[in-house]
């Protein structure tokens, strides 16, 4: 994470004192709110997770993929990813592994089973559908503070929860997005709404995020994932399982060479 | 009775006026909920199983409503720094369209090469500010080289681009939809999107055009075709209806030499056409081209009713009868066949539910209604009105029509030559009636004075058109488009279909998976090939949908389950024929050689190929249920079933032999003439009504022989006929006129009809009477009720 533990503290404090001190521009406050968040979620180390992947086109028709995730927690940059494939089973073993930064182009490796390489990625694209899914790439990589610029916007109920609105303004020139409206739980801290607008800024997707759960006695993680597209009025939804935090996960188990002896 | 109706009319002529006033305004206030059709389908019954098929398409792939913009640079290349840049701000600028959600062009194409293990998929055009001549030539060569480039995107030649921007409109309004504000049901209205669409799209290009001077900016596409609808219905009303009310003032003038009767006649038809379209909107009809020609229909119809009441009452008046007096027995003359006239006309035009085409449905009722307030008008306000307006004429002595008279002679004595001659005339014509080919070229329903027709013309010359036919290739299972079967089908497929006359690109999976083989192979041509293994094809397709940037996924060609593929084929514009001819030879391959995906074409090119055979079906119903409604009422009017069945010869030969003119002078045939048989039924039928009621009178009030009564016929109604079937010859071809096809071709084949079957009128059926109805008149005439009281001076 960009931000070291002592800096998050200090900004945790700031913000405490500064509810009562005022003196906070709209700018100010959405990247206090949003350092919170990201604040809540260091110190993971590693995770692992299994997702199950629900395509839902036009006139309701569902196919399911699935994939198992890991993830290693890089203090000062962007995590490392890695993404294995069960299913459909013609992209069984297909694996990739993101290194992710925050305003500079990701890199990526895949490994194509079927044709026994490595392959590395070069593409500034990080908007691409994932799996032919509503979820651009950018949507579930990891999500540094730094990727984006804030606004306070104001306070909202969302399904009877408080939320904090929050607009962000991607950094990244190559952002599929004008803007993202994130819609963060005042208290626990955690998105439980995202609304995208795309290059023209018109509205173009709406996350919802629920069936939260603390892992660790620290980390929120979303149970589900339901991304709407308003524009196709496709939809996928996303489920995760299997949350393991602090595995032991080494930066050589994210390596290139590792993809190949996944299992 | 009619005469007290009458007189009672007279007496209230100011509140008759009055509360005629009042409902026409209140009728035509519905005409602020009239709506302008932008929407192609709206020529497909819900039902219409092409229809259906391409709703399925659009409902798998991405959709494929689109603007295209073709840039034409004067430099003759687009291959040039300057040219280069404009594509790209172009390409840019497109992605701000409203409801764009996806911009296809040569610079944002994604590329895909190798180094070693190495993937680049990038852009095909970044940056150009900063070429140098190498790296243009290396874009050249690389674009040139793209199967899924040329001929689309960019020509063969370099001297021409496209960009295509697809886009993505709301659905169509929900009955929940309905209970919104206004501004939040606009804001849902696909309609409405798609002119904002369109219109942010013409800005773009206009702002493209003068940043960009030294290139040339043409816009077609979908979207571009769906606006033409509005905008050639909004040309035409302002050209054909101002024209139609000239005929009709130059033509009450002409033959009733009273301007009165004309300033009567005008508001009557201005009232029929008002109240008409006004209840259309209380009705919630949505125009579209065909509906849109109704008013110049109902005006040339309603022109007819009046002309009859007229003519009888001025001849009155000049006979020296009052005025009062000559327009109660105008009514009490007329009442009747106006009447029944009415009835058949609005029969044809209802006729037209059969349609399995909805705007003609629209068609049909609005003229139904326009006839049936034309002749309530003619009857109750017109009375009312002519009372109250000055109306004078030159007494003068009756002076017969000896220009009928002579004509009578001539047919009276050559009615052997005439009985044969025009015998053989209208066979001849009839069997010309099936060589008439159907062609239903959608782009060439409007005519060159459309901007889009000009612009899709240019562009479909010099790139690539809007004829398209799609394929859905089915593999049968989730996953199976990485079948090499499958795919090695699909592909034996493309090759045939490539070498097809009149094929301009084939835009298919199997040439993504050539190059993704060739890129992961180092880029070694030798695996420019299909991948021969599933699990490599689906992992190559997992990995090139994670390096795609936003809307340029892969579900315009394959669907979400990857079960299915999408192949769509750009031809030059091809008649309906050459289409019909296309998909026999595809599917006849296919089943043949390919049975496993073998499939019918779909898209909106396959469904006009279908339309005018399934509407000619479709109204083959409509139109006998027409004809035996109208032959029943002639029954019912000339009281007998003899004379019934001799009118079916002139009502039903005229449109034959119309066709048969059509074949010889033009030969092709569209949608709208599927509905002309029915329509001109009920219009031609009128002149039958008129001459054999009066045949009849003579015969059986007066005692009159077959050919006495002939003569009389005459002159009585000679003039009247030949009056209104040059009125409505008249009125119909300033619907020729219209710059839509179908109205064009509606127009001048019923006024071709119209004339024939007065010819028939006047020559035939005279002689045929005169030779099936030898003297045994004491046995006919008994007990019979003529049609029309006597004493009529009509």
């Amino acid at each position: 994470m960009k931000n070291t533990l002592s800096q998050t503290l200090a900004v945790t404090l700031l913000f405490s004192m500064s509810a009562i001190a005022l003196a906070q521009t709209a700018e100010e406050k959405g990247l206090d709110i949003a350092q919170q968040v990201s604040a809540q979620n260091d110190g993971f180390a590693d995770s692992t997770s299994s997702m199950t992947m629900t395509l839902i086109n036009r006139s309701g028709k569902k196919s399911v993929r699935r994939m198992r995730a890991r993830t290693l927690e890089v203090i000062g940059d962007g995590d490392k990813s890695m993404t294995i494939f069960d299913e459909p089973a013609d992209v069984k073993g297909t694996a990739s592994l993101t290194y992710s930064h925050a305003t500079k182009a990701d890199e990526q490796w895949l490994f194509l089973p079927a044709l026994k390489r490595v392959k590395r990625i070069s593409s500034k694209n990080k908007t691409g559908a994932f799996m032919g899914s509503e979820f651009a790439f950018e949507d579930i990589s990891s999500q540094e503070v730094d990727k984006y610029t804030y606004k306070y916007i104001g306070e909202e109920e969302v399904d009877g929860i408080a939320v904090h609105k929050i607009e962000a303004v991607p950094a990244y020139k190559y952002s599929g997005y004008t803007r993202l409206l994130n819609y963060i739980d005042k208290e626990r801290l955690v998105a439980v709404k995202v609304e995208y607008f795309d290059r023209k800024n018109a509205e173009l997707k709406t996350l919802t995020l629920s069936d939260y759960e603390h892992h660790e006695g620290k980390h929120w993680r979303p149970g589900r994932m339901e991304m709407i597209n308003a524009q196709t009025g496709k939809s996928t939804i996303l489920e995760f399982s299997d949350y393991a935090f602090a595995t032991g996960l080494k930066d050589k188990d994210f390596s290139s060479n590792a993809l190949k002896k996944l299992r | 009775m009619i005469e007290r109706y009458a007189k009672t009319v007279l007496r209230f002529r100011w509140l008759v006026i009055a509360l005629t006033v009042i409902v026409m305004l209140l009728l035509a206030s519905g005409g602020r909920f009239l709506v302008f059709t932008n929407d192609y389908r709206v020529f497909f019954g819900p039902d219409n199983p092409q229809l259906l098929a391409f709703d399925d398409l659009q409902e798998t792939y991405t959709k494929s409503d689109n603007l295209f913009i073709m840039m034409e640079p004067d430099s003759g290349t687009v291959f040039d720094k300057p040219t280069m840049a404009a594509i790209v701000d172009a390409t840019d600028r497109s992605w701000q369209i409203p409801y764009s959600i996806r911009v296809d062009s040569i610079s944002n194409f994604q590329h895909t090469r190798a180094e070693d293990d190495d993937m680049f998929v990038e852009e095909l055009i970044e940056e150009p500010e900063f070429f140098e001549q190498a790296d243009v030539d290396r874009i050249q060569a690389i674009a040139l080289d793209q199967p899924q480039l040329v001929n689309k995107l960019v020509s063969t030649s370099g001297k021409v681009t496209g960009i295509n921007i697809t886009v993505e409109l709301p659905a169509p309004l929900t009955e929940e939809d309905m209970l919104l504000s206004a501004e939040d049901r606009a804001a849902k209205d696909p309609n409405i999107a798609l002119g904002v669409a369109m219109n942010a799209g013409r800005e773009m290009v206009a702002q493209l055009q003068a940043d960009y001077p030294e290139i040339k900016f043409h816009t077609t596409g979908i979207v571009a075709m769906n606006q033409a609808f509005p905008e050639a219905i909004t040309a035409d009303a302002q050209s054909l209806l101002p024209m139609a009310f000239l005929v009709v003032i130059v033509g009450v003038i002409l033959f009733l030499r009273n301007v009165f009767s004309m300033i009567g006649t005008v508001i009557v038809v201005l009232f029929s056409i008002l109240m008409a379209m006004g209840t259309a909107g209380w009705m919630g009809i949505l125009l579209t081209p065909p509906a849109a020609s109704a008013p110049t229909v109902i005006l040339t119809l309603a022109v007819a009713d009046c002309v009859h009441f007229l003519v009888t009452m001025l001849q009155n008046m000049r006979d020296k009868m009052p005025k009062n007096e000559a327009i109660v027995e105008s009514l009490r003359v007329n009442f009747t066949p106006i009447f029944l006239t009415s009835v058949t006309t609005a029969i044809g035009f209802l006729s037209m539910n059969f349609s399995d085409s909805p705007p003609f449905h629209d068609l049909g009722n609005i003229v139904a209604l326009g006839v049936g307030f034309a002749f309530l008008l003619s009857v109750f306000f017109l009375p009312a009105l002519m009372s109250v307006l000055p109306v004078k004429v030159q007494a003068r002595d009756t002076k017969k029509s000896t220009l009928m008279e002579r004509f009578a002679d001539f047919v009276i004595a050559q009615q052997k030559l005439l009985l044969w001659g025009m015998a053989i005339v209208m066979i001849g014509f009839s069997v010309l009636a099936p060589k008439n080919q159907l062609n239903d070229v959608f782009v060439n329903y409007f005519d060159r004075t459309v901007p889009f027709r000009v612009a899709t013309d240019e562009v479909t010359d010099k790139l690539s058109g809007l004829y398209i036919l799609e394929f859905d290739l089915d593999s049968g299972e989730e996953g199976g488009v990485g079948n090499p079967a499958f795919l090695q089908d699909v592909e034996k497929f493309e090759r045939f279909v490539e070498q097809l006359d009149g094929v301009q690109h084939v835009s298919t999976i199997t040439e993504t998976m050539r190059r993704l083989n060739r890129s992961m192979h180092g880029d070694d041509d030798a695996y420019y090939k299909l991948p021969e293994e599933r699990e490599l094809a689906a992992q190559y397709l997992l990995f090139y949908e994670m390096s795609l940037p936003s809307g340029l996924d892969l579900n315009n060609q394959i669907n979400q389950d990857k079960s299915k593929t999408r192949m769509s084929i750009t031809m030059e514009t091809r008649s309906t024929q050459q289409i019909l001819e296309f998909e026999r030879q595809t599917l006849e391959w296919m089943e043949a050689n390919t049975p496993a995906i073998a499939t019918l074409t779909t898209g909106a090119t396959s469904m006009f190929t279908h339309i005018s055979m399934r509407n000619i079906v479709s109204m083959l119903t409509g139109t006998s249920i027409a004809l035996i409604l109208i032959s029943l009422i002639l029954l019912f009017a000339l009281r007998s079933v003899k004379f019934g069945l001799i009118s079916l010869i002139p009502n039903i030969v005229p449109a034959l032999m119309g066709f048969g003119v059509w074949a010889l002078l033009v030969g092709e045939v569209s949608l709208a003439v599927s509905v002309v048989v029915a329509m001109t039924l009920g219009i031609v039928v009128d002149d039958t009504i008129h001459y054999l009621s009066k045949y009849l009178r003579a015969r059986r009030e007066r005692g009159m022989s077959p050919e006495q009564a002939v003569r009389y016929a005459f002159n009585t109604v000679g003039v009247a006929l030949v009056v209104t079937t040059i009125v409505l010859a008249c009125g119909f071809m300033v619907l020729a006129q219209s710059n839509f096809l179908l109205n064009s071709q509606m127009g001048l084949l019923t006024a071709i009809t119209i004339v024939i079957a007065l010819i028939v009128d006047f020559t035939f059926l005279p002689a045929f009477l005169m030779l099936v109805d030898k003297d045994k008149k004491d046995e006919t005439s008994q007990g019979e009720i003529p049609l029309t009281p006597a004493g009529q001076t009509a």
